[in-house]
């Protein structure tokens, strides 16, 4: 393989969450009954026309001014002409030869290094409706046009990535940016993030494009790196044997890992575009490009880097709260209110992170708020609990979203630093283990903390650490 | 007169006075549709009960002492590709024949809102594809001036209505000259308005950069009268302009005193009738004798035209076709052993079964303009010629206040003449064409008659300047006749039976 360099493009469909549909003043949701979200524009009837959704605009400059694009100060709309059942109007509204955005990049941070990927270009269209095959033993199929006219932007990247991990990487960044824009759900299981890919090989270190195959179906990041990497190998395997790919669309199988042909790129359609008449080209003055500049978060890159700088935290660190724009508001709402950034961002990526994991949850689910865990830092500080302690009231808040000084109290969780108390604890545990005591003496001083482990098991964790420390020192030594 | 010659403003005036009742009216036109339009065939739907429930409002709330607009209570029709909610539309299409529209085109609602009385909608070429109304999918319509004559078309349904008396006025579509036209061969006043002036929300669209809704009346005061009511900006329509409507009335002063009338030569070559160009020349006299300045001029891409407007509106109207595929409403082919089609064929079949022949021929024209490798040699170039056409006119309106043509080369044809000559009918509209090309208003008023038949005269202007076309035609129709002739029709399926 190692011969072999893979050539990889991507084309990326997001589905907008504008409040209504690109061109009608339908809702644009998901999961409603069949055919309910629809009205004559998006039915395709005839005589309703199109009337553009400014926010489709808006959203669509945002995410090439993230992605680092050009806006054109003039664009239009083309009709792209297709028959097929959940195209009511047998043309999809898109843009062909003036897209909205183009020649943006997005950096990847790669195992090599810092990749910037090219984004050839960024355009709006809407979307079509969805076929329901054979519901049982049914010869027919059903349409569900709630989904027609539904706003997307597709961005096209260049041919630069080089390996499926790329790819990934690439598309996670994406996703982070869309989600920081809120432009998208982002959700590849509802389909509100799609992708294809186009991959060749080529001798490594050449320039040439070799015959290139799209791969569709598939459904998670994750599933576009393994169809890549199958699809090098068998392409390799192609070549090795003296063979060459041919131009086609195939198919990712989750179920067998590989890829199966769709169709072959020689019937390819024709489309027939033409600039829509029922739309006026789009005019965007650079005031309006700024004004909308304006507006855009702080992305995830220069998030990450700010965090490192203002907070003194590992890029690593810095990478993982600023993977999502709610953890990174969370993490910086609990600094608010306990500013001590190293510990914070512990709790938050280790312990909260974990939890989030495991009960499968989003961020803005959690009931444990920054304040929560504000509170929680302030009472271990004051020594109210001990770090051990304090994982279980974490744990504890995260489940019920009780206050830490209610779990506190109600469990009995306070933290014993009554010295009279914990000393008749801990000459109880001298009386009892006068052997331990005495290898103590003889030099093993790792027999302290058997010492201290029995205070502790008396205690339930409760005893001050520092003082049982101190107590116990200050009789064996 | 009798009741169905009068027009919107005489029937108006004498609503106000309390002479007449809308549903007397709507009664006579009614009437009258019994008694011709076996001979005429101009409507495809009458829909009396609703006109008659419709007029019957209309006289409560004035009795009421409402105040109300000029064309409430009086009966109009609707050229089958405006869409009526509840009302059958079918472009005069097998297509279409059993749809239903669940909602009203914006004209329609604004009609509604003046207490408009529809009487019904009206025969037209299929889809609006057509100089005859011949290319309708149902019958053709008849010239009320000559029975065994075309109307002209698109419009014809809604041309021959008004001018037979079976409506006080009409809307039609004029893509190419689809309602001058007709209007100049039923002698009648077509208004085809700039583009974007009235919404096309709900017009069944032929070619979506050129359709535009027209206007048929008797003369020019209902046609400012109409233009009142249906102009104006709609959120629905992206084409549609926002710009200050006038009250158009006001720019009827019969003064044209020192206008500036230019006449394009090219305009009068090889094609035209000389029986057309008579009554043309003698028109051209009248308005220099009204103290107008007629001038000839030139436009040399008039020619140019007709072959760019053929690519550019066929290549529209295959995309805009498109949609008419059997999934969700409207014609559906099945086989007749009571099995399915599978798609491709249910596809081919619909679409087959459901077109007819000059829709055919433009959807085909149209699919292989804007295929791949035929875009640029076709497509692209027309669009260079529109703004050739776009610019020349604008050229023109620095000399000229409006110019002047013949509505049409032509007289009215014997049905059946032309129907098979498809390049010979596109020419017959390059008087037309251009000027859909370049979005302008123009009107078609009768100009005189040639061996008993109605000729047209075209006024264009320049983009929304719809009241100095107006300015003129009324001072010239006020001055001449012809808009008062009404054709003398005798019941023909009457008298025979």
């Amino acid at each position: 393989m190692g011969k072999y360099e893979a050539v990889i493009g991507l084309e990326v469909h997001v589905e907008l969450r504008t409040r209504t549909k690109a061109f009608c003043s339908c809702p644009n949701e998901f999961g409603s009954e069949p055919n309910t979200n629809v009205c004559p524009i998006c039915l395709g009837m005839p005589g309703a026309l199109p009337v553009l959704n400014e926010s489709l605009l808006e959203y669509g400059i945002r995410t090439g001014l993230a992605l680092n694009c050009k806006i054109a100060q003039f664009c239009k709309f083309d009709r792209k002409n297709y028959f097929y059942p959940d195209l009511p109007k047998a043309y999809q509204i898109s843009q062909y030869d003036l897209p909205l955005c183009r020649s943006g990049y997005l950096d990847v941070e790669t195992e090599e290094g810092a990749r910037s990927i090219g984004i050839n270009r960024v355009h709006m269209e809407e979307d079509a409706g969805k076929l329901m095959h054979g519901e049982g033993k049914a010869d027919f199929s059903l349409v569900d046009l709630n989904r027609g006219g539904v706003p997307l932007l597709e961005i096209v990247t260049e041919p630069d990535i080089k390996t499926p991990e790329e790819a990934r990487l690439f598309l996670e960044n994406l996703k982070t940016i869309l989600e920081y824009l809120d432009v998208s759900d982002c959700k590849m299981e509802e389909g509100s993030l799609r992708c294809d890919a186009n991959i060749s090989l080529r001798p490594a270190g050449t320039d040439i494009f070799n015959t290139k195959v799209e791969i569709k179906n598939m459904n998670s990041f994750r599933a576009v790196q393994r169809a890549l990497e199958d699809e090098m190998e068998r392409q390799y395997a192609l070549y090795e044997s003296g063979e060459s790919p041919v131009p086609e669309t195939r198919g990712w199988d989750e179920s067998t890992g590989s890829t199966i042909v769709m169709r072959s790129k020689e019937e390819a359609s024709d489309y027939r575009y033409f600039p829509d008449p029922d739309l006026a080209p789009v005019v965007l003055t650079r005031e309006k490009v700024e004004q909308i500049k304006e507006t855009l978060p702080e992305l995830p890159a220069a998030r990450k880097q700010r965090f490192v700088e203002e907070y003194d935290i590992p890029a690593y660190d810095a990478g993982v709260l600023t993977s999502s724009q709610e953890l990174a508001d969370y993490f910086e709402e609990c600094l608010e209110g306990y500013n001590d950034p190293k510990k914070v961002s512990n709790w938050v990526m280790v312990e909260f992170l974990r939890l989030l994991n495991t009960n499968n949850m989003d961020v803005q689910e959690a009931k444990l708020t920054p304040s929560h865990l504000v509170e929680m830092l302030q009472l271990m500080e004051k020594g109210t609990i001990s770090g051990k302690i304090a994982k279980t009231v974490f744990e504890e808040m995260f489940t019920t979203g009780k206050r830490a000084l209610t779990v506190v109290e109600e469990k009995g969780l306070m933290q014993i630093s009554d010295e009279d108390q914990l000393a008749g604890i801990v000459d109880q545990v001298l009386a009892e283990h006068p052997e331990v005591v005495e290898d103590y003496r003889k030099g093993k001083k790792k027999a302290l903390g058997f010492l201290v482990g029995q205070v502790m098991k008396i205690t339930r964790g409760k005893a001050n650490p520092q003082m049982v420390n101190k107590l116990l020192l200050s009789r064996i030594q | 007169m009798e009741i169905f010659d009068l027009t919107v403003y005489q029937l108006k005036e004498m609503m106000e006075k309390g002479t007449i009742t809308a549903r007397e009216i709507t009664s006579v036109v009614l009437a009258r549709i019994r008694q011709f339009d076996a001979d005429i065939r101009a409507y495809v739907t009458v829909t009396e009960e609703d006109a008659l429930a419709a007029a019957q409002e209309v006289d409560q709330r004035r009795k009421d002492g409402e105040k109300l607009p000029p064309l409430a209570g009086i009966p109009l029709g609707l050229k089958d590709n405006i869409c009526t909610k509840g009302v059958r539309t079918t472009c005069s299409s097998h297509m279409l024949d059993n749809f239903i529209p669940p909602y009203n085109a914006t004209v329609v609602e604004k009609l509604n809102k003046c207490g408009a009385v529809l009487t019904g909608k009206l025969n037209m070429d299929e889809f609006a594809m057509g100089s005859t109304t011949e290319f309708s999918a149902f019958f053709p319509t008849h010239n009320p001036w000559d029975l065994e004559r075309v109307p002209g078309g698109s419009s014809g349904g809604p041309a021959a209505a008004v001018a037979a008396g079976e409506a006080i006025y009409a809307l039609g579509s004029d893509t190419g000259g689809s309602a001058r036209q007709p209007a100049s061969f039923c002698g009648i006043v077509g208004m085809k308005p700039t583009y974007g002036l009235i919404s096309r929300s709900g017009v069944v669209p032929f070619a979506s950069s050129l359709d535009q809704v027209g206007t048929l009346t008797k003369d020019v005061r209902d046609c400012a009268l109409v233009l009142n009511a249906i102009a104006g900006h709609d959120p629905k329509d992206n084409a549609s302009a926002a710009v200050d409507i006038p009250d158009y009335t006001t720019f009827l002063t019969g003064n044209i005193k020192g206008k500036k009338i230019g006449v394009p030569k090219e305009q009068l070559g090889d094609r035209l009738d000389p029986r057309v160009a008579d009554v043309f020349k003698k028109a051209l006299d009248k308005l220099e004798e009204l103290g107008a300045v007629v001038d000839e001029c030139s436009f040399p891409h008039a020619a140019s035209a007709v072959p760019a407007y053929h690519i550019i509106a066929p290549a529209e109207a295959s995309s805009n076709l498109a949609r008419f595929d059997g999934v969700r409403y409207g014609y559906r082919a099945v086989p007749d052993d009571g099995k399915e089609y599978d798609l491709l064929e249910m596809y081919m079949k619909t679409r087959g079964e459901g077109f007819g022949p000059e829709v055919k021929r433009r959807i085909m024209m149209g699919t292989y303009v804007l295929s791949s490798g035929c875009y640029e040699k076709f497509y692209l170039k027309a669009l260079k010629v529109r703004t050739l056409i776009r610019n020349e006119y604008q050229r023109l309106f620095q000399d000229y206040d409006v110019l002047v043509t013949p509505t049409s080369p032509y007289l009215p044809f014997r049905l059946g003449d032309e129907v098979d000559d498809p390049l010979e009918l596109y020419h017959s509209d390059s008087y037309t064409i251009p000027v859909n090309m370049a979005g302008l208003p123009a009107i078609s008023l009768p100009c005189g008659f040639a061996e008993g038949l109605p000729v047209g005269m075209q006024l264009i202007a320049p983009a929304f300047a719809e009241g100095r076309i107006l300015q003129v035609a009324h001072a010239f129709e006020q001055n001449t006749p012809y808009h008062q002739q009404r054709p003398p029709l005798k019941e023909k399926k009457g008298s025979e039976s």
